[in-house]
């Protein structure tokens, strides 16, 4: 997931012939399969790209924990509190996971939260739409990281080697998510009338930004045709959209929930939903930050990353001391 | 005492509840991706031991209540933690000083329980003391790390040490309920924890560069649960309101 918009900086895909030798050399590595390893020779663009998307994807573990932590001091049981602090926290593993990825290409981690506090860099829009009520809990699992999934799963076989195992363990806990998502829908579904009206107005909210997750249709995109040559995008965002509408329409139904969109109709002859597109107006209009909570979100980033700063500097202070201790005994 | 065990598991469950309730409101926001990842990490055993504990205590209680029952629907009144931990967290460093000075108590209290007449108790403390172990390596070395960093963060840590000195002492005041379960052999005696903390604290303070405050007052209250702080209403207005809201949902 959570990488919905990365431009690349390539003018369009090379053909082999358009190609330097070092060039090429890189490309028929990709084409036969092989991993790309840090040390590894690497076209600048490939380089800035996965930065971007690597990036991307972090900062959007680590803003993704605010929604959810928005309810772990309110959640219900003491079960469910234990299970929400358990995502939330691989949540931040994940994003600890990619910022190692990341360092390999030569950013470090302060830079990219730098990078992220200044707007420079994105994280995903879903986490600019607030979680209201305990059912959101619900639809984040299922429908977040759902989509989350789909996109993740083919990134376990991307060409760059680090971020491809990064991801291969960040797709086992999301799928456990997923599960512990659905079943919190499955008990307000099945609940009271008040928790199912929790629930109908979860899916209500979250349906169309979890469309918006995949990124607006790119069959045409001249920076999407280089990152699938570069093999760190494997599938286009359609696709993947296509995808997760035929996995989540029958949940839904399930569930007994109404998807929000009337147009939704199993098509025999694709053999997958016909739906409608999200508004993607409002999509960028987020991506600008006018969302819900694009300020909100932000600002209790930067605020942690301020307070913050006196703890760190401490500890840096304490780890030299210590080193000089060391060597003085020495 | 009937009911001795009962309050006595409602001290231990409500400890690991409130102050785990209280990390977790760190979620997203501590200053090190890592420190986020360990707050989340020790929040999560000590919800862990709350189940144990309050499961237990439901259990003692036969009365048909559950662990839920007892964290969601006892009022202020009937909550049993020491006041340090309900204590709102303050700073990064309050926060950690906070958990030092509890995992410090924790740990021995813990050891000593694993030793329970009680077999249902001494298997929970089992279970619970690898975490609290863990707890205390951490925050003693947070602690000294930020005792002996820089001047800015040697002055919060001796404020957060010299606000929350008052509230540590409750930790070892006993009352008839200890006294009962100490004869009964299902409790540790405090006498006996309260000199192992004391080296713990004075240990890792001198490592820490800062000053014990020397004045032994303690506030309490909590414990028995005579008169708690303004602080625990609030957090149980929030922890416990889906479950007032829409009672006898499931959820």
């Amino acid at each position: 997931m959570y990488a919905q918009l990365v431009k690349s900086s390539g003018k369009g895909v090379k053909s082999l012939e358009e190609m330097d030798p070092q060039e090429r050399a890189f490309q028929q590595r990709i084409d036969a399969g092989d991993k790309i390893e840090p040390k590894d020779w690497m076209p600048d663009g490939y380089r800035k790209n996965l930065i971007r998307q690597i990036g991307q994807h972090a900062h959007s573990e680590i803003v993704g924990q605010l929604p959810e932590g928005n309810w772990i001091t309110r959640a219900p049981t003491l079960e469910r509190k234990a299970i929400l602090l358990a995502k939330v926290q691989d949540e931040a593993g994940h994003g600890l996971y990619l910022y190692c990825a990341a360092e390999t290409l030569g950013v470090t981690r302060d830079e990219l939260f730098e990078m992220l506090n200044n707007g420079k860099m994105k994280y995903s829009s879903i986490f600019n739409y607030p979680t209201l009520t305990w059912a959101d809990m619900g639809a984040v699992g299922w429908l977040v990281d759902g989509a989350a999934i789909m996109n993740q799963v083919p990134l376990q076989r991307t060409s760059y080697g680090p971020y491809a195992r990064a991801m291969i363990r960040i797709c086992k806990e999301e799928s456990f998510h997923q599960r512990q998502g659905f079943d919190i829908m499955m008990k307000m579904a099945n609940g009271s009338e008040a928790q199912k009206k929790m629930a109908q107005d979860a899916l209500n909210r979250f349906w169309f930004p979890s469309l918006m997750m995949f990124g607006p249709s790119d069959k045409e995109s001249v920076h999407s045709a280089q990152s699938m040559a570069w093999k760190i995008k494997m599938n286009t965002n359609d696709e993947l959209r296509q995808k997760f509408v035929d996995q989540t329409a029958p949940q839904a139904e399930y569930l007994g929930l109404t998807v929000p969109d009337e147009t939704l109709r199993w098509n025999e002859e694709k053999g997958g939903y016909d739906f409608a597109e999200p508004d993607w107006n409002e999509f960028f209009d987020v991506i600008k930050g006018n969302g819900p909570c694009n300020t909100d979100r932000l600002n209790a980033r930067r605020k942690a990353w301020d307070e913050g700063a006196w703890v760190r500097e401490a500890m840096l202070a304490h780890a030299e001391k210590k080193r000089a201790a060391k060597l003085a005994a020495e | 005492m009937p009911d001795a065990l009962f309050e006595y598991l409602l001290r231990l469950g409500d400890n690991t509840l409130v102050l785990g309730h209280r990390i977790s409101e760190w979620c997203g926001k501590a200053p090190i991706l890592e420190e986020d990842i360990a707050l989340a990490n020790t929040a999560l055993d000590l919800m862990g031991q709350t189940q144990l504990w309050l499961g237990l205590a439901a259990e003692v209680e036969s009365k048909g209540r559950s662990a839920d029952d007892l964290a969601f629907l006892r009022d202020v009144w009937d909550f049993r933690n020491v006041l340090m931990v309900e204590r709102p967290n303050g700073d990064f460093g309050h926060t950690i000083m906070r958990q030092f000075l509890f995992d410090a108590f924790h740990l021995p209290l813990l050891d000593g329980l694993q030793n329970s007449s009680d077999q249902r108790v001494a298997e929970i403390a089992e279970k619970s003391v690898k975490e609290a172990s863990y707890h205390l390596e951490r925050s003693a070395d947070t602690v000294i790390a930020l005792g002996d960093g820089t001047e800015e963060s040697h002055r919060r840590m001796q404020s957060a040490l010299d606000l929350l000195w008052p509230f540590s002492g409750e930790m070892f005041l006993t009352d008839a309920v200890d006294d009962a379960l100490l004869v009964s052999g299902i409790a540790p005696d405090l006498s006996q924890i309260k000199p192992i903390w004391s080296k713990t604290v004075e240990k890792t303070l001198r490592e820490a560069t800062l000053t014990t405050p020397e004045d032994d007052f303690a506030h309490s209250g909590g414990k028995t649960g005579r008169q708690h702080t303004e602080d625990l209403g609030h957090m149980l207005a929030q922890m416990q309101w889906l479950q007032r809201a829409y009672p006898g949902a499931s959820w």
